[in-house]
């Protein structure tokens, strides 16, 4: 376990730096974290962020399906908001889990 | 030499069979290799075109005799002969996808159109098309082409890239 400074707050994060207290997040934590990520956070991508919390916080299973139909956004425009891994990025830039779904 | 040094980039995957399980094995893999930002391409042959045939694709059945793996609910054995009976083969399929859609995954034509959103890109073997009598029209409209092996090959190159044969 290690910890690293976002936006001026200390977080805590594991090895592969998605952070382990989902309720040490804020949205200038994400917009920080999607910086690395090469991303300019959106309020799109922070409701996308809001909706995967929301189910995690109810501990629900994560799904790319799931996000596809939030309502927020279809599944082509979530991979054009988070290029390359977009279940994984969106996960680390809302502050919980790397998603343990395989679908 | 880690996993971070080389990472796969490419993956080629060719459905040759026509079950539940045979397409499915093929659909979450290559829907999770797109999910992971590597480069798919998924080629369907054989029985495994019923995966993206209109007419098929959503009721996709499962052999329900000569699998010593089918158990009943509870675990205990399916007897084969049960399963050679009108309407088991369907009712098990049914109970198959049923609790597929539980899980979150969805039925083919959806898992596809997620595939392509993607970026991934489905193919369907000539060979195979033509042996089924099967025309561009009576698959799935998100098919990218209709390929010989050779051009499918032509599409598998490249370091860090590999095929698999589910």
């Amino acid at each position: 376990m290690s910890q690293k400074v976002y936006a001026g707050t200390t977080v805590d994060v594991n090895e592969e730096g998605y952070m382990t207290d989902a309720s040490q997040w804020t949205k200038e934590i994400a917009r920080e974290i999607a910086k690395e990520e090469n991303i300019d956070l959106t309020d799109k991508h922070l409701a996308v962020c809001e909706f995967i919390r929301n189910k995690q916080a109810n501990s629900e299973s994560i799904t790319i399906r799931s996000v596809g139909n939030s309502g927020i956004i279809d599944i082509k425009g979530f991979y054009q908001l988070f290029p390359g891994a977009p279940m994984k990025k969106a996960a680390k830039i809302a502050g919980i889990p790397k998603p343990a779904s395989c679908v | 030499m880690t996993k971070e040094e080389h990472p796969l980039k490419k993956v080629c995957i060719i459905c040759a069979k026509g079950t539940i399980e045979d397409v499915y094995a093929t659909l979450v893999m290559s829907n999770g290799a797109v999910m992971e930002g590597i480069e798919t391409k998924v080629f369907f042959t054989f029985f495994g075109l019923d995966g993206i045939t209109k007419k098929f694709m959503n009721s996709l059945k499962t052999g329900t005799i000569g699998n010593p793996a089918m158990r009943m609910p509870g675990g205990l054995p399916f007897p084969t002969l049960l399963g050679t009976l009108p309407g088991v083969e369907a009712g098990v399929s049914a109970m198959m996808r049923s609790q597929m859609e539980k899980l979150d995954i969805p039925p083919v034509s959806e898992f596809l159109e997620m595939i392509e959103a993607g970026g991934g890109e489905i193919y369907a073997c000539k060979l195979a098309m033509d042996m089924f009598k099967l025309e561009k029209t009576d698959l799935w409209d998100g098919v990218k082409g209709v390929l010989t092996i050779g051009e499918f090959y032509e599409m598998c190159g490249g370091l860090q890239t590999q095929i698999i044969f589910t």
